[in-house]
């Protein structure tokens, strides 16, 4: 049926690595190997010249300068910067920070990190689709305010914020603003300023760039401090020898992704919404998280009631599709995903998710097949659970 | 990481399903933690043999292996034999189970314990002293996936 080929559907956790990217990555990785750093010899002069030729790409794709744009080795550190950095140096001004409950981690343990340090942080509920209310943001703020952290899409049920108004909130209180766009770089085309962003955290492998490396957007005039302290490197604000070869492999992946955002958001969005319709359409008792609309083109995220997402993923494992849930069993607590709790789901419901991320190799054929096989793996697991049907003899 | 063991257990369940005229249920763990263990059996009054054994499992893939190898494992045996049961004999016939997973072989143990229990109540006989619960298992005991 599926010929041993795989489908990988886990576009949101990471992304294949372009092949024109791996090229000029690769001399990065063999003879041109010099330390940006070493200016006074070629070597590193090259070096350099490759790490700030990759700076202009990111602005570029962004609508930033390049003086704006620093590098880090994830996204995870981009948002740490953002969020303790920023807090610690500007902690004079004041000691409130206002987040959401369903950030990620790399946003949401920073903050936990400032509340021990003293901080006090806000973490707003979204309402049942995901969505932050700016109303609630303005709300929120006082005369302690710093910062503002909003993801500008969620990784698990892709809903998008309105990051434009909040920006306009924030610009107008004169307060920080700081987005995780970590999941939106390859499908919805970025300029900081109409955003009103102050800081903007991304991450390469997540647009067919490579694992390892990330950049911070930092606005001139913004003073986020420093978390690595050390050398001179990106003009003495991030300690650390580059990593050049995921540098350059970052630049030219955004350059490619910052160019084809909109038609590959227009392709996956008919990919997806396929998707969801044939799977609420064909398995009884789902639901779709997330927004109806405001979602990322590549995500879908759906409950099954009466099964646990684990068992559907090695299911579908050995049918050759990667996926992912935020089941108990997969996040390595004893709790579902902080996610899908924070949409106000049940535990019962939350342990039965699993997450299909499309990307750019995903064919129709693909989304075809997947709902054969989650049409006959429900069933399977469905047969087994003690829950469906009652049970009761 | 599962074994190949655990792996072929959960692709292909045994004994899943449910046993119409059984005459021994328990089920434990709660749908809040993710887990839930139904077993069916069928005990020979006068032998005291399991003669059919039956589960059905919400759950990882621990949790489905797990119920698979331990109704195996009391299949034809003496309700004695299965109250001897332990969860390390389970992981061990699964070629072990990841730390965080251990729980459900807890959960596979207490299943058992809870059917034979409720064997003897519909006796109309206090089923502590024997199997040293009373069935009702139904917190996240030792659901600790750290």
């Amino acid at each position: 049926m599926n010929d041993g080929r795989r489908i990988y559907l886990d576009h949101a956790a990471t992304s294949p690595l372009k092949s024109e990217v791996l090229d000029v990555m690769m001399p990065y990785l063999t003879e041109n190997f010099g330390n940006p750093s070493a200016e006074f010899y070629k070597e590193g002069r090259d070096a350099k010249i490759a790490v700030e030729t990759a700076r202009e790409h990111v602005a570029q794709a962004i609508g930033a300068s390049v003086k704006e744009i620093y590098f880090t080795a994830s996204g995870t550190e981009s948002d740490n910067w953002a969020i303790c950095g920023f807090a610690r140096l500007n902690k004079h001004k004041g000691n409130h920070i206002i987040t959401c409950s369903i950030e990620h981690h790399a946003v949401l343990h920073p903050c936990q990190q400032l509340e021990k340090e003293g901080f006090s942080v806000t973490y707003l509920k979204p309402d049942k689709f995901g969505r932050v209310s700016p109303n609630d943001i303005a709300a929120a703020i006082n005369e302690q305010t710093i910062l503002i952290s909003i993801m500008f899409a969620n990784n698990e049920i892709g809903t998008i914020q309105p990051i434009a108004e909040i920006g306009a909130i924030a610009r107008a209180r004169n307060i920080a603003f700081h987005t995780d766009a970590v999941q939106a770089i390859d499908t919805i085309p970025i300029d900081v300023d109409k955003l009103g962003v102050d800081t903007l955290s991304l991450s390469a492998h997540k647009f067919g760039g490579p694992k390892g490396v990330g950049a911070l957007y930092i606005r001139s005039g913004t003073n986020a401090g420093s978390i690595m302290f050390g050398g001179a490197q990106e003009r003495g604000r991030r300690a650390g020898t580059e990593n050049v070869a995921g540098i350059v492999g970052l630049g030219a992946a955004i350059e490619i992704a910052a160019e084809n955002a909109a038609t590959k958001a227009d392709k996956l969005k008919i990919l997806r919404d396929k998707l969801i319709d044939r799977v609420l359409a064909e398995i009884p008792e789902v639901i779709l998280n997330g927004h109806p609309t405001e979602r990322l083109a590549g995500n879908t995220n759906f409950c099954f009631r009466y099964i646990e997402g684990e068992g559907l993923l090695l299911m579908l494992d050995m049918k050759g599709i990667a996926a992912s849930s935020g089941s108990a069993c997969t996040s390595g607590s004893l709790d579902p995903s902080h996610v899908l709790l924070g949409i106000g789901l049940e535990h019962e419901i939350a342990h039965g998710s699993l997450r299909l991320s499309l990307g750019e190799e995903t064919t129709p054929q693909d989304i075809d097949y997947t709902v054969e096989v989650l049409k006959e793996t429900v069933e399977r697991l469905r047969l087994m659970s003690p829950l469906y049907n009652k049970g009761e003899i | 990481m599962y074994s190949e063991k655990v792996m072929e257990h959960f692709a292909s369940p045994r004994n899943m399903g449910e046993i119409a005229d059984a005459n021994a249920i328990g089920q434990v763990g709660n749908v809040k933690c993710g887990d839930i263990m139904k077993i069916y059996m069928k005990i020979n009054d006068d032998t005291k043999v399991i003669e059919d054994v039956k589960f059905k499992t919400f759950g990882c893939g621990a949790a489905i292996a797990t119920s698979s190898m331990a109704t195996e494992l009391v299949m034809g045996k003496t309700i004695d034999e299965a109250l001897a049961l332990t969860n390390f004999a389970v992981a061990d016939a699964l070629d072990g189970l990841p730390p965080a997973k251990m729980h459900c072989s807890n959960l596979a143990q207490e299943a058992i314990q809870s059917a034979i229990a409720d064997y003897y109540k519909r006796k109309g006989i206090d089923p502590v002293g024997i199997v040293g619960c009373s069935g009702d298992c139904h917190e996240c005991h030792g659901n600790s996936h750290e």
